[in-house]
């Protein structure tokens, strides 16, 4: 047995989350979702199709991932997106298609979203040279900059300065653009991040900051690693900032499209919590004791693409029918990306050395 | 020829590349109100404004990072950190960021930036503002580092840096802001990147020597001359990529090599000369090669003690005494 509370001294973490002393610590709840219906959104049903189909995109392929990568197909770390699928779609159809990306390793669902196509995916988790990073990069390191979606970063909260740096070049340039830089709750511990908020509001970056906060960092959950509401972070800065729930696409592309306006006619940064969930371990390693099935359920009772489903059903935009021919393509094309990673070529050896300086023949210290 | 101070070819390098490209600007600690903390910026704010002439925070990795993400999209940022000692704290974005994001996503990613600064040690400030990184920096792929010892390369060397589409490592020493010396008044004036010189010609020993160690290196030499052994010094001027054959064609002349290094002995940057020329010259060495760095421990404050700390020129002509078997 663990002792309780009778020692002199304890290190018992105070954080977010939790009941204490008969109190609920916020932190985690979702807040309401929006009640806007998809017209004064300014969606049309060809952008819900669209979404829905994008979110279904997203979980199948890492579902046949997941199941790729326990067939031994792929090494590497694998951490899943799943659960979160909503964050990324509401973002993407929010903002402009020049606007800039990144986030951190979770980062499969945002590739696909900033138009990876699932052949470049999986061929990327698959190692090989027909990968959206020729099999260099791998599951952490997705990225198509061609679309302004500048990859994904595998150190924690590292990637949050460059996000503000990419915001820096769009103001240098006046060329109407911003950046959104997402993160996982455990890198709002970092330094990275508030070293970055201050020099954000600063300077006046065009730059979205948001954590999407899916109750973890790692298996720590954030009663045992954050004090005080995540969104709280930005007053000290100075910064605007609001909760989002993260389970609804509507919500996130409402708050990110209000937000993006602002951020671009202001110049100045702004910061969201985005509360969501994580479905699977924090990579597949993960035996997840660090929670019950029951916290699951219930989160999962807000599954972002079954909300989507009914609403289209609900509206009558899609019938079942309807729903089952997305459904059916997507899963067809994700079986080919399959196929297609695993008939591509590994990378030559020869390549080995190559895209590492800007050179055509660079120089290696061997 | 014109006689410039360190910190005035430095400038010119920068004030060059900045008129010459509207993409290039500079940020760091000091740069812009007050000058530049050893002056090396001085006049830049009043020449191109706020916009390209940045103070940031005492924020090493914050700032490190988004010229980071400055040059991804774009810009070509010159970062200085007011010592290489503080830029630890942005070893994450220099390391991890600047020199794999190219790698990583497959070459979609161009990083030309340069992070520039003083490095080492400068008289009796202890042991956290005294340490040389050049060695620790070039170990990382993906990274150039220069360190060099006159104005002259300094100009030169620094415009080829700022044009590099690749992240750069530029050092300078602190205690060298002041010095001066000749520097090509040629326009445009550049210095490739990887290409040593040799500084001083000889035909019994090659000494390997840059930054500020070059300077030790020469007062041995003018030393030892009067003992009638001729030293010749070899300045790499980058230490990575490494002009290699430079001084291995020197070791063939002179068949004894001591190299001298600013930093610790342990995996060091003489430890890989030393085992470079082992592997490329082996045939031709007359004596093992000898190394002079600082001792593996941290810099005392004490004057006594930082002066036994710190090579100088006896250090110098005792390791070339050994490998000239001269005692």
């Amino acid at each position: 047995m663990a002792k309780k509370n009778t020692d002199e001294v304890n290190f018992a973490p105070r954080g977010i989350g939790d009941e204490k002393d008969g109190a609920v610590q916020k932190g985690v709840d979702l807040p309401a979702p929006t009640k806007k219906k998809h017209k004064s959104l300014g969606l049309s049903e060809d952008d819900l199709k669209a979404m829905y189909e994008q979110m279904y995109l997203q979980r199948r392929f890492e579902e046949r991932a997941m199941q790729q990568y326990q067939k031994g197909k792929f090494g590497g770390f694998l951490h899943l997106y799943i659960g979160q699928e909503a964050v990324s779609t509401g973002t993407v159809y929010a903002l402009n298609d020049d606007d800039d990306i990144i986030t951190a390793y979770r980062d499969h669902g945002w590739g696909l979203c900033r138009g990876i196509t699932p052949n470049e995916g999986m061929a990327e988790l698959f190692g090989k040279k027909t990968g959206c990073s020729k099999g260099k990069g791998g599951s952490m390191h997705f990225a198509k900059t061609e679309n302004h979606f500048w990859g994904g970063y595998g150190i924690v909260g590292g990637h949050i300065p460059i996000g503000g740096g990419l915001a820096f070049a769009n103001k240098y340039n006046q060329n109407g653009r911003i950046s959104a830089t997402f993160f996982g709750d455990g890198a709002v511990d970092q330094g990275a991040l508030h070293e970055t908020f201050n020099i954000a509001n600063l300077w006046g970056l065009p730059a979205i900051f948001a954590v999407e906060n899916n109750g973890y960092s790692m298996g720590t959950a954030a009663r045992r690693h954050t004090v005080n509401e995540i969104v709280d972070r930005a007053k000290g800065y100075g910064m605007k900032s609001r909760v989002v729930n993260g389970m609804d696409v509507f919500s996130v592309y409402e708050a990110m499209k209000e937000v993006a306006e602002e951020v671009r006619k202001n110049s100045e940064p702004y910061f969201l919590e985005i509360r969501t969930y994580r479905y699977r371990g924090h990579s597949m390693s993960d035996p997840q004791k660090y929670r019950t099935k029951e916290e699951l359920e219930n989160y999962q009772k807000n599954d972002p693409i079954e909300r989507l489903k009914t609403y289209l059903k609900d509206n009558k935009i899609l019938k079942d029918d309807g729903i089952q021919e997305i459904e059916e393509k997507v899963e067809q094309e994700v079986l080919d990306a399959v196929e297609f990673a695993d008939n591509s070529d590994f990378p030559d050896e020869s390549e080995l050395y190559d895209d590492m300086f800007a050179e055509d023949e660079p120089y290696f210290h061997n | 020829m014109a006689e410039l101070q360190f910190r005035e070819a430095i400038r010119e390098a920068i004030d060059e590349e900045m008129a010459r490209e509207e993409k290039v600007f500079i940020m760091g600690e000091e740069v812009a109100e007050y000058n530049g903390a050893y002056k090396a910026t001085e006049g830049l704010l009043d020449k191109y404004g706020y916009k390209r002439v940045i103070d940031t925070p005492i924020s090493e990795l914050g700032f490190a990072g988004i010229g980071v993400g400055a040059a991804m999209n774009g810009l070509r940022p010159i970062v200085e950190f007011m010592t290489f000692n503080f830029a630890v704290l942005a070893a994450d974005q220099i390391i991890n960021h600047a020199s794999k994001a190219g790698y990583m996503t497959g070459g979609q990613i161009s990083m030309p930036i340069v992070f520039r600064g003083p490095n080492a040690s400068a008289g009796q400030l202890g042991a956290t503002h005294s340490v040389a990184y050049d060695s620790m920096y070039a170990h990382f792929p993906g990274l150039k580092v220069i360190y060099t010892s006159e104005p002259d390369d300094a100009k030169g060397l620094l415009k080829s840096a700022i044009r590099d589409d690749n992240p750069v490592l530029f050092m300078e020493s602190e205690q060298m802001y002041g010095m001066k010396g000749e520097v090509s008044e040629e326009e445009d004036y550049i210095i490739p990147i990887g290409k040593g010189k040799i500084k001083r010609e000889g035909s019994d020993v090659t000494v390997v020597a840059h930054g500020k160690m070059y300077h030790v290196a020469k007062q041995a030499a003018a030393q030892l001359e009067k003992d009638g052994v001729d030293v010749e010094i070899i300045d790499p001027r980058t230490v990575k990529p490494l002009d290699l054959p430079l001084i291995v064609e020197s070791i063939k002349k002179t068949n004894r090599c001591v190299v001298v290094d600013e930093a610790h002995p342990f995996a060091g940057f003489a430890a890989e000369i030393g085992f470079l020329i082992q592997r490329e010259a082996f045939d031709y060495l007359d004596a093992p090669v000898q190394r002079v760095t600082l001792p593996d421990v941290n810099a005392p404050f004490a004057k006594n003690l930082f002066d036994a700390w710190l090579p100088d020129a006896k250090n110098v002509i005792e390791a070339v005494n050994k490998v000239t078997y001269r005692n």
